[in-house]
């Protein structure tokens, strides 16, 4: 209890009197409110040392202290270089919503909008919470659609929600202009607080509970011995700690920079503006409803008995990029002229507020990410350091329901709910740099706003790793994508013919690539196509004895002790027997191995298997992702392109499904051919020394021309994966879904007396059975033409009832229907979770909702095996892996 | 009160009439002695803005009007941007060019629009080769645009030579004589547009070449002249030889026409030397050189370089009062023009104000007389006592670039006459920053509906974007801007479309050069 006594003695000449004597009347203003934990910088020393030492006092750093503590976590220091919520927090608009892209988001502020509206009874702070719910409107059908997605997807999540017609927000909201409106989401929990107070709030509750506040102390750099956080320098000494939480907003990519050992936080700040009025003459009711105007770009809320409103324009402008301090947040410059086109819209909604006179324009710097997403975790490579921050202006929403998870990360090593999306594993250094961020976010911060239709992507910061091939696609007429900064094809529109232009195309329904990919798909059924999938993660393990394998049959659940040139599909699970990657490894000979993973796993993929690689020299891990350009050849004919390529013969009888040759392909030698194509269809990925890249492309292409061969996209192989009910992990598959949950029982080594990662789980998890599944739904009674297309997130009823939801989707040219992935995770009536069964699953009728339209489906657990050329296989090898993303 | 008049007769003459108004007076008022005779100067200050006075500037937009309405001059944007672009041009430099340190230029943007037709502003550009340094040039012409070609083409090269060493000299002395490819001393920046006088080109030669061998065969040449000595320099030189030239036989005809031509037009020349040391202009006439300094607080203000020589300019009448017997001072300036005639007070050629009357007398009865052109030479300027009364020596500032400086402005007084230093230096700013450079709007004691209307009012104000080059944009605003100092569409499109004899009447040709500074020269240099 040392870490108790000491912070009440730190605390107590400050905080307690004010502490106990109760609730102070509410401030007037959002930034008039006086902050009364600053500790005396003079006499209050630092402790020596910590636990954990937080650095930033937002809201986001004191609801992480206020988790931990809550959690039971002792010596919990938290320092803040100014006063407490002076950063960000001190100007946010104070809206918590539920309405986010994600689910897990979703569930993070719906934690929140809990945790706010009981904090005032928990420490006696007003926080000026009210429950007054809010409006998003939608002024087009596509708008109205992407709520009504929304809208199920929250019903999912427990959320409550109406889908409403224009003339109930008029009764809800009597100041709102509604007659260009189509509709609107309701949402009865959202509400509004005062950020502030909400942080002065979770800082009185944290100190509470023993957290040790410092205001004034700035943190310097984070010192890393052997890999592991062990202390934190500030401006007034240093502090031995374990874990250090970085939550420094703004501050956070310099922090990141600061230490010996940099960490990437790739986070950029945008100006954001807000208008403050005074009241109006029949003041504002203060639980009048949130209005979020998506296509007006603006948000409204109740201020005072007047109004506050801001939003996310169309050219938001970056700052700070050559680097920030405390003085400058504080003195940002109103610009009228550019906040017009918002207050244009504002009026447009409430034109009553015409005569309203302006308290304030506020300039509130925000910080935003590459993917829109916050950044949270642990750091790869150092054990210790955590990072929270990037909230892309949904601080407020997020940090009740973040703080909960990354206290829990810290406390269990892993966090409860799947935040994959929101890992900061996901981006590497390679994100990091200062312009790509500066241009990034300025598509980022707009897009907030923006209507998301299904697979859009990034237009800025593109082009940063290409394949050697790249040019010669693109005047192939190669449409890209972008995935961990590669560039990677979707499709080719032949020439002569256009596709519309970028804006036009958006839709939820038909796109129109429609025909193209179909018949890239028709070429990979009945000749050969080319895909160029260089992005691939790929690692080189090497050891002088067995070490290697020694790792690799602890990490990966399926057996790797194979003959050499085998390839194995195995899944490397956690604790608790999830996916926490998803791999091909290929023995190359008897001690090293060739490992191929997702593209996004390049960073997650290597901290884990670092983290669990004994210190030994004579083990060796090589990132030779750059090294290899990937070629996947799919079709029946790729064996006869091949086998005139190489004079060797690739028919099944001499190659075999699932294993890989060294071998000469035109005059390239040491091409790495492997008789696997991730899609399920008959084929080989060749991997290649970028040197000869072009040359076996060329190679490929001119032999391949009397086969009818031609270049394909990453669509046309995810609708073959997905017919073909693969998982792809980081889509379908997360670190909270076992094997025998997704139908891989079959690559996992039971049989066999080796101990590896997630095994006791399993053995578990065999015995007691399965309470969520992965099957495939087939949609009846879906017209392509005229209905809505699925994407993911759709929930799946049974019988009625809700009980699952879609992970990812796709139109099979082969069914000539479309196909959806995705988990069905039964309750009993008591909430419970209840197992599956193959007859619970086999007996139901299934729907899938598609935008509060529920669509009939086919629920399958098995592929169709019609769907697979008869080809000769290895006993165990039906190929049921593949990295092709969403 | 001119404006108001014009004005008057305009609208009384109505549109229909005016061409044939004007077509007479041809002979009467030529447009290209509109710089020169006493007449037109009340045409000339009825610029096409007046500021000073509100009432007139009224009535002069109903003139404007009233020809559009009976004749359709009114032009689309189109047509509008390719007037207004057609002699744009737009040079950038690298920051490093691996000879020596940072580049002090990162580019220049150019543009001229004619109201004489043909056109008699020059302007050149270009780089000292053997000398570190640029050289940009405006040059306004007047009785024709013979002197101003002339001295576009031949000041930069009467500069360059005077600033190098005596070593570059000989180099080019020898390749000369030993019929070797002489080293380039010039990198031209020309717009397709811009041209040479072909035929005189060998001669120019010659005459260069006598000017380098006098260099070298003068004791104290050495280094070659400080840019200040060599503009002045040159300056005196190039009007010497053009006086010259008209003055002994020609190898032909053509060659000895263009002679006479340019020694009898005149122009006033205003150049500016960018080199390592800063930026030295030299400036006889009323082109003016202003350099837009952004301070540390993000405010931005004119520095102008140059002194106009007119008669507005107390310094300059004094001068020329001193040069004359005192009985002349009532004589020399009338008008505010010099004799009556001359508005500049420094021009290059303009030999009637300073060759003897008689040396005027035999050159014109010498030359070809079927040179038409020439009749309009034989007016001699009124009390033509004591000559010279013109020179072309200029005066040179020398100024050093600081990290402040942004950008230098040189323009012919057609821009002068249209708008002030800080309102040339204020649009170039907002042009280069592509912020609106109004005072931002505080919220004081306003309503949202105000502010959203005067926030709509400013939007339409700031014409962003339209021209990317710097130089049109401040010909567009020069000409566009209207007196509620607004940019007017209609106003800019009746006065493009206005046909080649009324256009005089109400702009003047304008040339403007903008010359962006490189802020880390200075840091560096420093």
């Amino acid at each position: 209890m040392r870490g108790g006594v000491c912070s009440i003695r730190a605390l107590a000449p400050v905080l307690l009197p004010r502490w106990l004597c109760g609730p102070r009347a509410c401030p007037a203003h959002l930034h008039g409110s006086v902050r009364f934990l600053s500790t005396d910088s003079v006499s209050a020393a630092l402790p020596a040392r910590a636990r954990v030492v937080i650095c930033g006092g937002g809201i986001v750093g004191t609801s992480v202290a206020y988790h931990l503590a809550k959690l039971g976590w002792t010596e919990i220091v938290l320092l803040e270089q100014g006063r407490l919520g002076a950063g960000t927090t001190r100007f946010c608009a104070g809206i918590v919503s539920v309405a986010k892209p994600l689910s897990v988001e979703s569930k993070m502020a719906d934690y929140s909008i809990a945790l706010y509206e009981r904090l005032e009874e928990e420490t006696g702070v007003k926080t000026g919470f009210v429950r007054s719910g809010s409006l998003c409107l939608a002024q087009n059908q596509d708008r109205l659609l992407s709520l009504k997605r929304l809208a199920s997807r929250l019903k999912v999540l427990g959320v409550s929600c109406n889908v409403i017609k224009p003339k109930d927000v008029a009764r809800l909201h009597p100041l709102v202009n509604i007659h260009d409106l189509v509709g609107a989401l309701h949402l009865p929990g959202d509400s509004v607080v005062s950020p502030p107070d909400v942080n002065h709030a979770l800082a009185v509750a944290s100190a509470a509970h023993g957290v040790q506040i410092y205001e004034h102390t700035s943190v310097n750099h984070v010192v890393v011995k052997k890999g592991h956080v062990t202390a934190v320098e500030t401006d007034r000494g240093s502090i031995e700690c374990e874990y250090f939480v970085n939550c420094a907003g703004q501050w956070a990519y310099e922090l990141g920079q600061s230490g010996e050992v940099k960490v990437s936080v790739p986070l950029h700040g945008c100006e954001h503006f807000y208008l403050l009025t005074k009241p109006l003459s029949e003041p504002v009711q203060n639980d009048s409803p949130v209005l979020i105007d998506m296509d007006g770009r603006i948000y409204a809320r109740a201020w005072h008995g007047g109004i506050l409103s801001g939003g996310f324009e169309k050219n938001p402008k970056p700052i700070f990029t050559e680097g920030r301090n405390q003085l400058e947040i504080q003195n940002m410059q109103e610009d009228w002229d550019h906040f017009e086109p918002m207050l244009s819209a504002l009026l447009r909604r409430m034109p009553g507020l015409e005569s309203c006179e302006i308290q304030q324009l506020v300039n509130c710097p925000e910080s935003f990410t590459p993917d829109m997403r916050c950044l949270m975790g642990e750091t790869p490579g150092i054990y210790g350091y955590f990072v929270l921050v990037g909230m892309n202006s949904s601080g407020l929403s997020f940090a009740g329901g973040a703080g909960k998870y990354l206290a829990e990360w810290i406390t269990y090593g892993y966090p409860s709910a799947s935040v994959w999306p929101l890992d900061i594993k996901r981006f590497g250094n390679l994100q990091s740099s200062r312009t790509f961020l500066r241009h990034r976010v300025m598509e980022v911060m707009p897009l907030l706003y923006e209507l998301k239709v299904p697979r859009w992507d990034f237009q800025t910061g593109r082009q940063l790793r290409t394949s050697p091939l790249y040019d010669r696609l693109d005047t192939q007429g190669a449409r890209w994508m972008e995935k961990h900064g590669f560039e990677r094809a979707k499709y080719f529109v032949p020439a002569g013919k256009d596709l519309l232009a970028l804006d036009q195309s958006k839709t939820f329904y038909k796109p129109d690539w429609f025909d193209i990919v179909g018949a890239e798909v028709k070429c990979c059924k009945e000749a050969v196509c080319v895909i160029d999938m260089s992005s691939f993660t790929k690692f080189e393990l090497t050891s002088a004895g067995d070490q290697a394998l020694q790792l690799l049959q602890r990490l990966c659940a399926n057996d790797l002790d194979v003959p050499v040139g085998h390839i194995v599909h195995t899944g490397m699970l956690n604790q608790r027997g999830g996916y926490e990657n998803d791999c091909s490894v290929v023995r190359l000979s008897k001690n090293s191995f060739f490992i191929i993973s997702p593209t996004d796993q390049q960073v997650h993929c290597w901290s884990w298997i670092k983290k669990h690689m004994p210190s030994d020299p004579q083990l060796h891990l090589e990132d030779v992702s750059w090294k290899y350009t990937a070629l996947n050849l799919i079709g029946p004919r790729a064996m006869d392109v091949l086998s005139e390529l190489s004079y060797v013969s690739m028919t099944p009888e001499h190659f075999p499904s699932l294993f890989c040759k060294e071998m000469s392909v035109g005059y390239a030698n040491g091409i790495r051919v492997m008789s696997m194509t991730h899609t399920g269809e008959p084929g080989f990925m060749l991997y290649i020394p970028i040197e000869y890249a072009l040359h076996v492309y060329n190679e490929v292409m001119s032999v391949g021309q009397k086969y009818g061969i031609r270049n394909a996209g990453y669509y046309a192989l995810r609708s073959l994966r997905i017919e073909k009910f693969f998982a792809f992990w980081g889509q379908d598959l997360d670190s909270f879904t076992t094997p025998l949950e997704c139908g891989r029982e079959f690559r996992v080594k039971f049989d066999k007396d080796t101990d590896f990662l997630g095994r006791d789980a399993l053995l578990r998890q065999r015995v007691e059975g399965v309470s969520r599944r992965f099957v495939m739904l087939v949609l009846e009674d879906h017209d392509t033409e005229l209905d809505v297309w699925p994407w993911w997130g759709e929930p799946i009823y049974r019988n009625g009832e809700l009980i699952g939801v879609t992970t990812s989707s796709a139109y099979s040219y082969t069914l000539q229907r479309h196909v959806c992935l995705g988990f069905l995770s039964p309750t009993n009536t008591d909430g419970s979770p209840a197992a599956v069964t193959a007859d619970f699953i086999n007996r139901g009728d299934y729907e899938v909702d598609i935008a509060g339209q529920k669509f009939p489906a086919k629920a399958k657990l098995y592929p169709f095996s019609s769907l697979f050329a008869q080809q000769k296989r290895r006993k165990d090898d039906m190929e049921l892996s593949n990295f092709q993303s969403k | 009160m001119s404006g108001y008049l014009c004005s008057r007769l305009l609208l009384y003459t109505g549109g229909r009439h005016l061409t044939s108004f004007f077509a007479p007076s041809q002979h009467v008022l030529p447009d290209k002695l509109c710089r020169t005779c006493p007449l037109p100067c009340h045409a000339r200050s009825f610029s096409s803005r007046s500021r000073s006075d509100g009432s007139s500037g009224q009535k002069g937009e109903n003139t404007l009007h009233a020809p559009r309405r009976e004749l359709d001059f009114q032009l689309s944007r189109l047509q509008i941007n390719a007037v207004l672009r057609a002699n744009e041009q737009s040079v950038s430099f690298p920051e490093f060019d691996g000879r020596s340190g940072p580049s002090p230029v990162l580019r220049f943007e150019s543009n001229q629009l004619s109201a004489n037709t043909p056109l008699e502003d020059r302007r050149s550009s270009a780089s000292c080769l053997q000398t570190r340094g640029m050289l940009f040039g405006v040059f306004d012409g007047h009785g024709g645009h013979a002197c101003a070609q002339a001295v576009s083409e031949r000041l930069p090269y009467y500069i360059a030579v005077s600033m190098m060493s005596e070593s570059v000299l000989e180099d080019l002395e020898a390749a000369m004589e030993t019929l070797r490819p002489v080293p380039p001393i010039l990198q031209w920046y020309k717009h397709r547009n811009d041209y040479n006088y072909r035929e005189s080109a060998a001669l120019y030669v010659n005459h260069l070449r006598v000017y380098w061998q006098e260099l070298l065969a003068s004791e104290e040449h050495g280094d070659g002249m400080r840019p200040t000595d060599a503009l002045i320099y040159a300056f005196q030189r190039l009007d010497t030889d053009l006086s010259l030239e008209a003055q002994v036989p020609l190898a032909n005809d053509l060659m000895r026409n263009t002679a006479i031509q340019a020694a009898f037009a005149g122009c006033t020349a205003c150049v500016a030397h960018v080199g390592p040391e800063g930026v030295h202009v030299a400036n006889a006439g009323d082109c003016r050189a202003v350099l837009g300094v952004q301070e540390h607080d993000g405010s931005w203000s004119a520095l102008p370089l140059t002194q106009d020589h007119n008669a507005a300019n107390v310094t300059e009448v004094e001068r020329i009062w001193r040069q004359h017997p005192a009985s002349e001072q009532h004589l020399v300036i009338v008008d505010d023009r010099l004799l009556g005639v001359l508005m500049p007070l420094r021009a290059f050629g303009d030999v009637r104000f300073k060759w003897s009357r008689e040396l005027q007398q035999s050159v014109l009865e010498n030359g070809d007389s079927d040179l038409e052109a020439l009749n309009l030479y034989q007016y001699a300027p009124p009390n033509y006592l004591t000559p010279p009364y013109l020179e072309a020596t200029p005066e040179v500032t020398y100024h050093r670039l600081r990290p402040q400086d942004r950008f230098l402005v040189l323009a012919s007084d057609g821009l002068w006459d249209e708008m002030t230093s800080d309102e040339a230096v204020r649009l170039v700013a907002e042009h280069l920053t592509g912020i609106h450079l109004q005072a931002p709007v505080s919220a004081s004691q306003l309503n949202l509906g105000q502010m959203h209307q005067l926030l709509l009012q400013r939007r339409a104000r700031a014409t962003p974007a339209l021209d990317l080059n710097g130089a049109t944009h401040l010909i567009r605003h020069a000409l566009g801007t209207n007196e509620y100092a607004e940019m007017d569409q209609e106003r800019l499109a009746t006065i493009l479309a206005l046909p080649s004899d009324l256009a005089r009447m109400y702009r003047d040709d304008i040339t403007v050069t903008v010359i962006y500074f490189n802020p880390n020269f200075s840091k560096t240099a420093n």
